[in-house]
């Protein structure tokens, strides 16, 4: 029996990420399935596409613009020591459209949007609204969980985008403006060795990050129990396993986009 | 007709339901009571669908509601309305959007004729200028008759009401009476309402069941129970605090000692 104690602690260690994992898949298919049985609640959609956008925007554009100003400034001093100053632009771009625009855009909306989807379905649960929905023969996965997923699949590659903008923008500043690089040649760099691949598999990951994201937090809300401290609960964990996954899958997208 | 048979739900080690008949027949006007805790709202929520049993079934028009599935159960819940114990308005809502919010999903009409019945039902709930308010700023008596005629809005065959005049003063309770029993000789619809209020009890049902321990212990018209030899309903409706039922915790006058 002894011997066997550790097995258990295992056993009991791995129960519960698989059985959160199936439901996540679960959720997901219906999801899918919803997603594809018309009508699909446009209203709602746009509402919640809005609300991802408006709350992360200013958060991305501010993360975006220091990061790529600091990217320049670290690569520039590290380079110089062997005389591959002008080799910063293409290090700002392509760290920011292959790697930080899509992964810290993810970040910011994990936290920012993820809590809120979480918070506003974990009250609703608790607050009994979504059964409510349910007596009212209107099936919540279609009602809620289907526009946070659409709109968490096309925001998180459209901010994305304005990340890698900013974010070259800020290098081109610091390197232009403050360690005095010839713009033309900071500008054919960036050019140079930035593929229409590079940012393109970026936004297949921005697309994964921001289905993740929309997924987890529903997930975590639509399934909260036990009040507002379920709530609380629902909204730390929803942020907590959505970076997560996020930083973890990036590692695996990135092995198997960029191969 | 619903027709409720043998009946049984556990929550943990809490074996909340333990074998439940009851039969409701068309047209007719069953009122629950039971003590706090006992059961009453789980049940409600069992007719509809919301929580599935351990054991036992129940029957809507002949339909055993716990085979159905998803697509189909949606169906059947548009014969009823539900009004929760706790109101369960949409707080991202405005108040008419919730009354109306069984016709914006189901029916094509316009916001503008949807927003006139929204404004009729509510008038028939006392309800007058609070069309346009939001959830959070009614009052907990407002917030039940908002819930109440999103309830009826659809005008559905059976009503399941969850403590329809807990929490408004008595005036407004009586109305709301007369509301329930209008709704039963005018619309011919089926209903279940959970009550505390005695009074009301009376004044609404055909018959009146008393849920205790998890079992329907007494059915009958007003008058039997009124009357009824049983000891546990002559106390619950009479409302006393000593005799058979006791109460946890709740120490009696005799129990209290000097520090
Ligand atoms: N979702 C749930 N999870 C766990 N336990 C629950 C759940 N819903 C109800 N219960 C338990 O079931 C029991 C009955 O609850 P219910 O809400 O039906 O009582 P009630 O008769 O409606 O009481 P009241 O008159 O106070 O509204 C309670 O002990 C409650 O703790
Ligand atoms: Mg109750």
């Amino acid at each position: 029996m002894r011997i066997l104690r550790p097995i258990e602690v295992l056993g009991t260690l791995l129960k519960w990420p698989i059985e959160e994992l199936g439901r996540i898949i679960l959720l997901l298919s219906s999801v899918i399935k919803e997603l594809f049985t018309p009508p699909l609640n446009i209203k709602n959609t746009l509402k919640q596409m809005f609300e991802i956008g408006v709350s992360s925007l200013p958060v991305v554009v501010i993360t975006a613009v220091f990061t790529g100003m600091v990217l320049a400034l670290q690569s520039y001093t590290g380079f110089k020591r062997f005389g591959a100053e002008t080799l910063v632009g293409s290090v700002v771009a392509l760290s920011m459209t292959r790697e930080l625009g899509p992964v810290l855009t993810g970040l910011i909306v994990a936290g920012k949007a993820g809590a809120s989807m979480a918070a506003e379905l974990g009250t609703m649960r608790v607050t009994e609204q979504i059964d409510a929905l349910e007596t009212l023969a209107t099936n919540p996965v279609k009602y809620l969980i289907v526009p946070r997923f659409l709109s968490g699949i096309t925001m998180l590659p459209s901010l994305s985008v304005i990340a890698d903008i900013i974010g070259i923008a800020g290098g081109y500043f610091v390197s232009v403006y403050l360690l005095g690089a010839s713009s033309a040649v900071y500008m054919k760099r960036t050019w140079n060795y930035l593929e229409l691949e590079d940012i393109y598999n970026g936004l297949i990951k921005s697309c994964f990050f921001g289905g993740a994201i929309a997924l987890i937090s529903c997930y975590k809300g639509f399934y909260t129990s036990g009040g507002a401290e379920g709530v609380g609960k629902a909204t730390t964990g929803a942020v907590v396993l959505s970076c997560m996954t996020i930083l973890i899958s990036d590692y695996f997208l990135s092995a198997w986009l960029f191969k | 007709m619903i027709k409720i048979i043998d009946l049984n739900k556990s929550f943990g080690l809490n074996h909340v339901l333990r074998g439940v008949d009851l039969t409701v027949e068309r047209g007719e006007s069953m009122v629950v009571i039971g003590g706090s805790g006992s059961g009453k709202s789980v049940l409600i929520k069992h007719i509809i669908g919301l929580l599935r049993p351990d054991a036992g079934r129940v029957f809507v028009d002949g339909i055993d509601v716990f085979q159905l599935k998803e697509g189909e159960l949606n169906e059947l819940r548009r014969k009823f309305g539900m009004l929760f114990q706790g109101a369960a308005l949409f707080d991202s809502l405005s108040v008419w959007e919730n009354v109306g919010f069984g016709l914006m999903q189901h029916k094509k009409l316009s916001d503008k004729e949807i927003k006139e019945i929204a404004v009729e039902k509510l008038r028939m709930v006392g309800l007058v200028g609070v069309e346009d308010l939001m959830p959070s700023e009614l009052s907990g008596g407002m917030r039940k008759r908002v819930g109440l005629a999103r309830a009826i809005c659809m005008e559905p065959e059976i009503l399941l009401y969850d403590e329809p005049t807990t929490g408004l003063d008595p005036i407004m309770a009586d109305a709301i009476n007369d509301l329930i029993v209008d709704m039963k000789d005018k619309l011919n619809v089926t209903s279940v309402a959970i009550t505390h209020d005695m009074k009301s009890a009376y004044k609404i049902a055909d018959r009146i069941a008393m849920l205790y321990n998890g079992k329907i212990i007494e059915v009958g018209s007003p008058d039997e129970i009124r009357n009824s030899g049983n000891p546990i309903v002559q106390q619950f409706i009479t409302g006393s605090a000593s005799g058979p039922i006791t109460i946890e915790g709740v120490r009696h006058e005799g129990d209290f000692h000097r520090a």
